[in-house]
């Protein structure tokens, strides 16, 4: 291959090998480095009308941090990410990119070439950052503003609204439920893919920046909406879709059937694949079925066959990755998940069976022992797009299966919602906003996956930048009235 | 926020009266609800009925130890903090007006009825409670339970205080001299509830069983705690933990009760071992 043609073709990042990696949970791309960077960098055309802007949510100023990577100016590229996203490593790890900024690179529709990889490389800038900026991150906020801000939830919309009216000098205050924060951040992706590490240094930048951050504050029980309102000039939302969806068939209760919810939260936020040096178990047995084909499926999948069996012998332990099967009622061009995820998953030996859908749960002294799946095949589209499936009459198969994980969706959490009723909900049961992202209540707005339904990081971030622009605007206009 | 343990009391051989300074919790409180602790950073988050309150500053739980994170939290003295609190979760109880009530609590469950006893007093009921324990030393809060409720019929296994027998010997008893009642309580082990229902089912009593299935968050969010109430899956951190026992499928609780004995065990040797002390380990994770 000569120096052009090698320019077609993106580089590679650096991954763990595959028969390694999936004994453990450590994380998985070790990304670029330097000089690969650079080189990676340097393939991108700085087009003027620059079409990745448009396929990134949040329109970050692409070629313009690509840029000062090849310059190797990347503190400054680091500032250029800053200033769209306040959490680059966490997206450069975990944005769908291929249908967001490099889906639209213009590189796709060059035959031959391939997209830049943009998301390696802000994850390379945000790296970079963190690791020689640490200390001396310098906080820069604008004046001080006399109005309190409550976020609720510290997800990736609620840290973001945070760090954005903090910068700004507002009063800013996230209550979160759980007692760690960082929403499906920290509870759901797994350390694989996300180390917490990073997450920790993400949120303590925003910490700096002078959010204050209560944990073990579930809203609508621990403090109400209309204390909120009492003591605060504005609140933003952000709660997510924290409830499972099952599928609610025969069998459900038995021993062996997780939501995948429960079953990352065991493992992400109670650390159970450390047990029993952290307290909290979870329960996987060698051979394991995922319901799904989204990114919870992909991590639940993977994160069962990392928990394996270690099995001892009189001499020593040896260790077994489980057996783990990935089920899907459609096909696999019809996978949510993050197609590199797919890949990771294919290559640790995850089987995948499409078409299939489980019936009926088969269980043995209250514990699982089988699952009845039934055929099914790809009719007409839904109003998603996609080919519907549909179940094809009596054919059925029975896996014989220890763990059941369900990752086929989450709903909002109706906790707060029912706690506070005069906030409007659509007929999705999310919070119902207008263009300002303003809920039916005058100085209550939402974003992120409370509004939109399950979606990504990075749109929940965009959001939290809307909702704290408006924020921003609605405040100024009251101080008007008032004077 | 630091979670101090502000007083602290053993109560039976293996059971703890402890006061938590919590005031945000304290001030939104009510009957029926309950907290999730965590002793330390490595710890389960594990549920613990409040039972009491002292409206601005604290709140009081009583538990038996049983497993590690109760060991865990035995483990802490007076002025000690535990490392997380969240609450109060569940929905409150659905406390009627001037009715006629009788409210059944059995071994540590006890600690669960005395809020509920309280609030229904203040609202004008008449209050009939069973108390049931293995045996006298095992008996808690009797003295506070007599002073508000109208009338205490004691029963324990061995007889070793009030009647030997069972609570469900004590509801019997009492609808046998023909005792009506608006509605019912039972707070105690799972075997109990069921049958205490299986008791009112027949008398036709609604009959409030506070459910315990395992639990993680305890905000809806896992589905970990689902039981099966009436044919349909309810969770029972939000949903309840109050349900009627009537139409609790007990089998099923109690079935999911049990996922972890294995794991339970090993920890709880580690835990014996003292590998893992909780202040110890705070330090050195910080
Ligand atoms: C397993 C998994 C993998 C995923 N992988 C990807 C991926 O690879 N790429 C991607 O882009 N997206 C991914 N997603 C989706 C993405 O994580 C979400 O779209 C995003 O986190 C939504 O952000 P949010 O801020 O709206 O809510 P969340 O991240 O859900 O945060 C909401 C927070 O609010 C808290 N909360 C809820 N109720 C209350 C209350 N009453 N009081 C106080 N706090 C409350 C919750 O505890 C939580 O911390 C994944 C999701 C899951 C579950
Ligand atoms: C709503 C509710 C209120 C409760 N109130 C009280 C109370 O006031 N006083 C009291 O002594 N106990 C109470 N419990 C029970 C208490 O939560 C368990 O005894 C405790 O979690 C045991 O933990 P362990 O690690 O010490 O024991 P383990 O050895 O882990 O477990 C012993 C048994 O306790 C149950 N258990 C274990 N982990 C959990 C968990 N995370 N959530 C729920 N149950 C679990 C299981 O059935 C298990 O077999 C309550 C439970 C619920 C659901
Ligand atoms: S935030 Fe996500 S979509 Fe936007 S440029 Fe970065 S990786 Fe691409
Ligand atoms: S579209 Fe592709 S080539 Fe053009 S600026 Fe964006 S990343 Fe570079
Ligand atoms: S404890 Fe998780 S949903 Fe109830």
């Amino acid at each position: 291959m000569n120096a052009h043609e090698r320019k077609k073709l993106r580089i590679p990042t650096h991954e763990r090998d595959s028969q390694r990696r999936k004994e453990d949970f450590f994380e998985v791309n070790l990304g670029y480095e330097e000089a690969e960077a650079v080189n990676e960098a340097e393939r991108c055309l700085q087009c003027t009308n620059p079409l990745c802007v448009k396929g990134c949510p949040v329109n970050i100023d692409i070629p313009g941090f690509i840029k000062k990577i090849t310059e190797k100016d990347y503190k400054t590229s680091g500032d250029i990410l800053k200033q769209y996203n306040y959490l680059p490593a966490i997206c450069g790890r975990v944005c769908p990119q291929e249908t967001q900024c490099e889906g639209a690179c213009i590189m796709n529709k060059m035959k031959g070439f391939q997209p830049i990889s943009i998301g390696k490389l802000e994850r390379y800038v945000a790296d970079w950052n963190r690791d020689k900026t640490n200390s001396k991150k310098e906080v820069k906020i604008t004046g001080t503003v006399h109005k309190k801000v409550a976020i609720v939830g510290s997800g990736p919309a609620g840290l973001t609204a945070a760090a954005y009216l903090a910068e700004r000098g507002f009063e800013v205050t996230i209550f979160e439920a759980l007692h760690l924060s960082g929403g499906v951040l920290v509870y759901g992706i797994p350390e694989f893919r996300l180390p917490k590490d990073v997450l920790k240094r993400e949120i303590s930048d925003i910490e700096k920046l002078g959010v204050q951050i209560k944990n073990d504050y579930i809203v609508g029980r621990t403090i109400t909406i209309g204390e909120l309102r009492d003591e605060f000039d504005a609140i933003f939302i952000g709660i997510g879709a924290g409830t499972p969806r099952m599928m609610g068939i025969e069998g459900s209760e038995l021993i062996g059937i997780y939501s995948s919810s429960e079953f990352l939260t065991r493992i992400n936020l109670m650390k159970s694949y450390d047990f029993p040096r952290h307290d909290t178990p979870v329960r996987v047995g060698k051979n394991v079925i995922v319901v799904g084909g989204g990114n919870v499926a992909m991590d639940s999948a993977r994160s069962a066959l990392r928990i394996g069996q270690t099995i001892q012998f009189s001499d020593h332990d040896t260790y077994h990755p489980n057996h783990v099967k990935v089920v899907y009622r459609r096909t696999e061009s019809e996978i949510p998940a993050r197609i590199e995820e797919y890949h990771h998953a294919v290559e640790e030996g995850i089987e995948f069976h499409w078409l299939k859908n489980p019936v009926e749960y088969i269980g043995e002294n209250g514990q699982l022992k089988a699952v009845k799946v039934q055929h099914m095949k790809l009719g007409e589209p839904d109003n998603s797009g996609r080919k519907r499936p549909v179940p094809i009459d009596g054919k059925f198969e029975v896996f014989d299966v220890d763990t059941v994980i369900e990752a086929i969706g989450q709903t909002p959490n109706k906790l707060l919602l029912e706690s506070f009723p005069q906030l409007k909900l659509n007929r999705w049961g999310t919070l119902e906003v207008d263009q300002n992202l303003m809920t039916s209540v005058e100085g209550i707005f939402a974003g992120g996956d409370i509004v939109t339904g399950a979606a990504t990081v990075i749109e929940a971030m965009g959001a939290g930048k809307q909702a704290a622009k408006s924020i921003i605007g609605y405040l100024s206009e009251n101080l008007h009235h008032q004077k | 926020m630091s979670y101090t343990i502000l007083k602290k009391a053993q109560v039976a051989p293996n059971e703890y009266d402890i006061w938590i300074k919590a005031p945000q919790i304290a001030t939104h409180a009510k009957a029926g609800q309950f907290v999730i602790v965590m002793a330390d950073e490595n710890s389960e988050r594990i549920p613990l009925t409040i039972a009491d309150t002292d409206e601005k500053e604290a709140i009081r739980v009583i538990y038996q130890v049983v497993g590690t994170s109760t060991e865990k939290l035995a483990r802490l003295a007076e002025g000690d903090a535990i490392s997380n609190c969240a609450g109060p979760l569940g929905k409150p109880s659905e406390i009627p007006r001037g009715k006629q009530t009788l409210v059944i609590g059995g071994g540590v469950g006890i600690a669960a009825i005395l809020t509920i006893i309280k609030t229904l007093k203040e609202k004008g009921n008449h209050v009939t409670t069973i108390l049931g324990s293995r045996d006298s030393e095992h008996l808690i809060l009797e003295d506070e339970i007599r002073q508000i409720a109208d009338e205490t019929l004691v029963y324990t296994d061995d007889g070793s205080t009030g009647k030997k027998g069972m609570v469900t010997d004590g509801m019997k008893a009492l609808f046998e001299t023909g005792k009506q009642f608006d509605a019912a309580w039972a707070v105690g082990p799972t075997i109990m509830m069921k049958f205490c229902s299986l008791v009112a089912k027949e008398q036709d009593l609604l009959i409030w069983t506070s459910l315990n299935p395992i639990m993680i968050d305890g905000t809806g969010m896992c589905g970990g705690c689902r039981v099966k109430v009436k044919d349909t899956i309810k969770y029972a951190c939000v949903d309840g933990p109050e349900f009627d026992g009537r139409y609790v499928d007990w089998d099923i609780l109690m079935n999911r009760q049990k996922q972890y004995l294995k794991e339970e065990s090993e920890s709880k040797h580690v835990c014996k071992l003292g590998g893992i002390n909780p202040s110890q380990s705070k330090e050195g994770e910080s």
